[in-house]
C-alpha cells in the first residue's frame, strides 16, 4: 500500500472523488451509484444524524418498559415468579452464580447504557467538535458497532429457557413482556450505529494539517 | 501527484475514514491497513476462495443437520424435556412475542444459512475461473450488509448461561445438535477471518469487464 502523494493523508473528498463505502472503490465526485457494488454514493452521509438519533430515541424508548417489565416467569408447583433483568441477575447473585449474573449485567444493562452514551456523544462531537482526538472518537465508534450485537444473548437465554423448561406442573419457564422491547431497543442502537458516517470524525482533522 | 495520474480503479479509499491510497496488492499473508484508522483495507489468503467454499458447505450440513437433533435435554424428579434449536427459536409464543420468535429464528438460523449460500453463489464460480453467476454483485453486497446480524456465536454463548442457570434445579444433557452448533461458530469465524471483501469486489469487476 502507498500513499498517494507525499506523506500527509488525502481524503478521496479531497482529491474530488467520492468513495464507496461497502467496496472501497473511487469515483468522480457527483457520481451517485457505485458502478462495482452498486451502493448508494455520497461523499458525507449528511442525513446520517437525523437517522442515528431517530434510531437512538426509539432505542432508549424500547429500553425503559425492558427494564421494568419481567424479562422471565417461572412457574412451579408451589408459586409464579416473575423476574426483571436487573432481578433475575440479583437472583442469580444470591444463588452464588457471580459469572452469569456478571454476563448478564454487562450484556443487559452495562452495554446498552454504554452504547446509549457512546453514540450521543458521538453523534454531539459532530455537531460541535470534541476534545478526543478522530483517532480516539473512531476507537469508540469501532467498539460500539462490534459490542452491540452482543447484548442479544439474554434474549436468547429467556428463548432457550423457556423452550427447554416445560416439565408438566413441576416447572416451567415462559418469556416475559420485556423480552421483546429489549429485543427492539437492541436492535435499534444496533441500526443507530451503523446508520453513522465515521468519515465525519476525521473531516475536521483536514484544516490542521493544511497549515 | 494527483487522481488523474492514476486510473480510478487502481486508487482505494478507506471506507471508515476515507483517506486515499494506490491499491497494491500486499504479499499473501500480509495485509494493508489504513494508516490513519487501522482499518484492514485488503486481507489476501493462499487458496481462500477454496478453503471458503469448504468450510461454506461444512457449515450448510451442520446448520441443517442440526435442525433436526435435539439441541439440550433436561431431567428433573423423573420429568424429562429435549429442546432443538427450532424448538427454542419458536418458544415465544404468540401475540406479539411471535415478533421475537421470527428474529430468534431468523439471527441464529436464516440469516448464517443465507449469508452462507449467498457467498457460494458469488465464490464458486471466481475459483473456477468463470464468469459470475447472474446478480452475484447484488448477492456479494447482501452478504455483507447481513453480517452483523447472523447471531450464532451469541446464541451459542446464551446457551451456556442458561446452562448455569438451571444447572441448580435440574440434571441437563448435551445433545448432538448442540457439539454440531459449537463446530459451526468456529468455523463461521474461520470463514469470516478468511474472506477478502476488497479481492472478491476485484475479481468480480474483472470478470464483468
Ligand atoms: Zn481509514
Amino acid at each position: 500500500m502507498e500513499i498517494t502523494g507525499n506523506r500527509r493523508i488525502l481524503t478521496a473528498r479531497e482529491a474530488g472523488l467520492v468513495a464507496c463505502r461497502r467496496c472501497a472503490r473511487v469515483w468522480p465526485m457527483g457520481t451517485t451509484e457505485c458502478g462495482r457494488c452498486g451502493a448508494r454514493l455520497q461523499s458525507r452521509d449528511t442525513g446520517s444524524l437525523g437517522r442515528v438519533w431517530a434510531l437512538w430515541i426509539a432505542g432508549l424508548i424500547c429500553y425503559i418498559p425492558a427494564n421494568i417489565y419481567p424479562m422471565l416467569v417461572t412457574q412451579t408447583l408451589l408459586d409464579t415468579s416473575k423476574s426483571t433483568i436487573v432481578g433475575g441477575a440479583v437472583d442469580l447473585l444470591h444463588h452464588g452464580a457471580v459469572g452469569v449474573a456478571v454476563i448478564i449485567l454487562v450484556a443487559s444493562v452495562l452495554i446498552p447504557m454504554g452504547k446509549f452514551l457512546a453514540i450521543a456523544y458521538l453523534a454531539l462531537s459532530v455537531h460541535r467538535g470534541s476534545n478526543l482526538s478522530s483517532g480516539r472518537r473512531h476507537h469508540v465508534y469501532e467498539m460500539v458497532e462490534f459490542i452491540g450485537r452482543w447484548s442479544m444473548i439474554d434474549v436468547f437465554v429467556v428463548a432457550i429457557l423457556s423452550s427447554l423448561v416445560q416439565l408438566s406442573v413441576v416447572a416451567s419457564i415462559h418469556p416475559g413482556p420485556a423480552a421483546l422491547t429489549f429485543a427492539l431497543s437492541v436492535v435499534c442502537t444496533m441500526l443507530s450505529a451503523q446508520s453513522f458516517d465515521s468519515r465525519m470524525f476525521w473531516d475536521e482533522d483536514a484544516p490542521q494539517r493544511k497549515l | 501527484m494527483t487522481h488523474s495520474d492514476l486510473a480510478l480503479e487502481d486508487l482505494i479509499a478507506c471506507p471508515q475514514c476515507d483517506a486515499l491510497y494506490t491499491a497494491r496488492m500486499p504479499e499473501i499473508g500480509e495485509r494493508a491497513v489504513c494508516e490513519r484508522c487501522h482499518t484492514v483495507l485488503i486481507a489476501p489468503r493462499r487458496k481462500a476462495g477454496l478453503r471458503i467454499i469448504a468450510l461454506t458447505l461444512t457449515v450448510l450440513i451442520l446448520v441443517i443437520s442440526a435442525l433436526f437433533f435435539p439441541f439440550l435435554t433436561i431431567h428433573v424428579q423423573g420429568f424429562a424435556n429435549q429442546a432443538s434449536i427450532m424448538d427454542t427459536a419458536s418458544s415465544f409464543g404468540s401475540g406479539a412475542l411471535l415478533l421475537l420468535s421470527l428474529a430468534t429464528a431468523a439471527m441464529i438460523v436464516l440469516i448464517p444459512l443465507l449469508r452462507m449460500v449467498l457467498v457460494l453463489y458469488v465464490l464458486t464460480p471466481i475459483v473456477m475461473n468463470l464468469p459470475p453467476y447472474a446478480h452475484a454483485r447484488h448477492a456479494f453486497r447482501l452478504s455483507q450488509e447481513l453480517k452483523p446480524w447472523a447471531m450464532a456465536e451469541i446464541f451459542a454463548i446464551g446457551c451456556a448461561v442458561a446452562l448455569v442457570k438451571v444447572a441448580s434445579l435440574a440434571s441437563i444433557g448435551f445433545g448432538p445438535a448442540f457439539w454440531m452448533f459449537s463446530a459451526l461458530v468456529v468455523i463461521v469465524l474461520f470463514n469470516d477471518m478468511y474472506l477478502c471483501n476488497w479481492s472478491v469486489w476485484k475479481s468480480l469487476e474483472t470478470d464483468e469487464s
